[in-house]
């Protein structure tokens, strides 16, 4: 290869990078352009009137949250355990790669086939109802595959040589699971809780079948009661609301507030992943 | 061919193997090796690269455990007991037999924490006693004038050859007996192999030591007794002076003169 294809090569990588840029740049420039007057402390505060015409989304922001807490308490701790299990324990066989793939598989999944597996088993054969915990689990399961994902490669990017010296030392498989191998994987793990909680904030599909209500005049007091939902929200206003034409600033102000919850939260992991990641080096 | 007669008549044996194969898989790595190591000596094992001198030293505490499809026959015995006989106790094993590798491995923990790690798995919580261990074994292993003002710090930050010694001393500080050593210097600059070198001369009059080497003048240094290794066969085992001037076997001769390997 010359140079002058080489440049060419480079130019055009660097185009589509831009270009890709570019069109998230205006998406996030235009919800914050039309949603920003929507913003004020009654939004964020106060129960919606009118069918969500007027007043706030302050039950679909508790909503969403109480349902990201759900989601990451299961996906976690089981993502994890999966992932020590497949990584650490598991052969290292054709078994083992069959079910490293579906699990990849699974994460392609759409997830409306996610919402309609949630309604069949945690709405009605578990009986939970449409509830935050159907809704949670539900939503567990669509992240689960990420999460798996990511904590495992982070678990294999542990060097041999911290395993071997601990072995050695006389520490069973566990002992070195636990304190030599987890600590320093923890930045990978939490990266895919990071993936998860963008998920499982911005979907609509599982939540519509399993947990979501368009209006409900209180807070939930259990895990067994529905919720409002900020993307659910969003999707009645937008298209099922019969003054949509007229409330398109509530519609970006609801998209601006998911949006900023998200990266909230996103934040909130980056930086216990940068805490593990400078206590750790090697 | 075990051969006591190349020791002194009242050399103690600690680690006695009978017939040793090892496999990986359907490979075959080791072929019959049987073999005394002698109670506080140093027991040199050398040969080309892929002879089966590291294989056969991870399977004295049963290290290659880990590799999957692997295999073991013979028999292990350290002081009378098979070490791979059903119901032995890998974590006590390791503990009497601690390693360490070629390539220095510290926790991305502090000095302190690095020593400790040993006795802490092993249920020891008192503060004071984990402090006297920890000094004790880091000035075994000769490097605690060189980072006791700074116990808390990473250990990473040391130097390669200051690694390996702070690995010596983690191995240390769980009460071995013997010391098993994977090239232990092959990654260090002169200097620090010096220092090691020194190292296991004065370990030697505590420990029994088995240490795997590329280097051959190493061997003819730091150990009493040497044993050859090829294509998976233990050539012959002698005291080291008797291997280097007057070897039994042609292999032996050819390699040590450096005509092959």
């Amino acid at each position: 290869m010359n140079n002058t294809t080489d440049k060419l090569i480079l130019l055009s990588m660097r185009l589509i990078t831009y270009a890709i840029v570019l069109v998230i740049g205006y998406i996030l420039f235009d919800i914050i352009r039309n949603g920003a007057s929507a913003l004020n402390w009654q939004f964020v505060s106060a129960f919606p009137r009118r069918s969500g015409a007027s007043g706030g989304i302050f039950p679909a922001i508790v909503g969403t949250l109480y349902l990201v807490v759900g989601t990451i308490a299961v996906s976690l701790p089981l993502g994890i355990g999966g992932a020590i299990y497949l990584s650490e324990y598991a052969d290292q066989g054709r078994f083992n790669t069959m079910i490293r793939l579906a699990i990849i598989t699974l994460a392609g999944v759409p997830s409306i086939v996610f919402g309609l597996f949630g309604l069949g088993l945690f709405v009605l054969f578990c009986g939970f109802g449409s509830s935050i915990l159907a809704g949670s689990l539900t939503l567990a399961c669509m992240v689960l595959p990420t999460i798996i994902v990511a904590s495992e490669e982070s678990l294999r990017a542990v060097p041999k040589g911290f395993r071997d010296a601990s072995l050695a030392l006389g520490a069973t498989k566990w002992e070195m699971i636990r304190t030599n191998i987890l600590p320093y994987s923890m930045s990978g793990m939490i990266t895919g809780a990071i993936l998860g909680i963008g998920r499982a904030a911005g979907e609509t599909a599982p939540i519509l079948l399993t947990v979501a209500a368009f209006y409900l005049p209180r807070l939930p007091k259990s895990v067994f009661d529905q919720v409002m939902a900020l993307p659910y929200h969003l999707y009645i206003l937008a298209t099922q609301h019969p003054e949509a034409e007229r409330i398109r600033h509530m519609q970006y102000g609801t998209a601006l507030i998911l949006l900023l919850l998200v990266l909230g939260l996103s934040l909130g992991a980056i930086l216990i992943r940068t805490h593990f990641r400078k206590k750790f080096r090697w | 061919m075990v051969e006591q007669s190349i020791y002194p008549k009242d050399q103690k044996m600690v680690i006695t193997t009978n017939q040793v194969n090892f496999f990986y898989g359907a490979t075959q790595a080791l072929f019959g090796i049987s073999l005394l190591i002698p109670a506080k000596q140093v027991t040199a094992l050398i040969g080309p690269s892929g002879c089966g001198k590291s294989t056969f030293l991870r399977c004295l505490n049963r290290m290659n455990d880990t590799i999957p499809h692997s295999r073991v026959e013979g028999e292990i015995l350290i002081n009378q007991q098979d070490i791979y006989a059903p119901g032995t106790d890998v974590v006590e094993l390791r503990k009497k037999v601690g390693m360490v590798f070629q390539k220095s491995n510290p926790f991305p923990k502090s000095i302190f924490d690095n020593v400790a790690y040993g006795p802490r798995i092993h249920g020891e919580k008192n503060p004071r006693r984990l402090a006297e261990i920890v000094e004790q074994s880091l000035q075994q292993a000769a490097i605690w004038d060189e980072v006791k003002d700074r116990l808390q710090a990473n250990a990473m930050g040391l130097s390669g050859g200051q690694q390996q010694r702070l690995c010596i001393a983690r191995a240390l500080a769980v009460g071995p007996k013997i010391l098993l050593m994977d090239e232990p210097a092959s990654a260090l600059d002169p200097k620090a192999t010096t220092r090691i070198e020194d190292l296991i001369g004065e370990l030697r009059t505590n420990y029994t030591i088995v240490i795997v080497t590329h280097n051959m003048q190493q061997a003819a240094r730091v150990s009493d007794y040497t044993a050859f290794f090829y294509e998976g066969n233990l050539i012959e085992c002698d005291q080291t002076p008797k291997i280097f001037t007057n070897p039994r076997e042609k292999q032996t001769e050819d390699y040590i003169t450096g005509r092959f390997g």
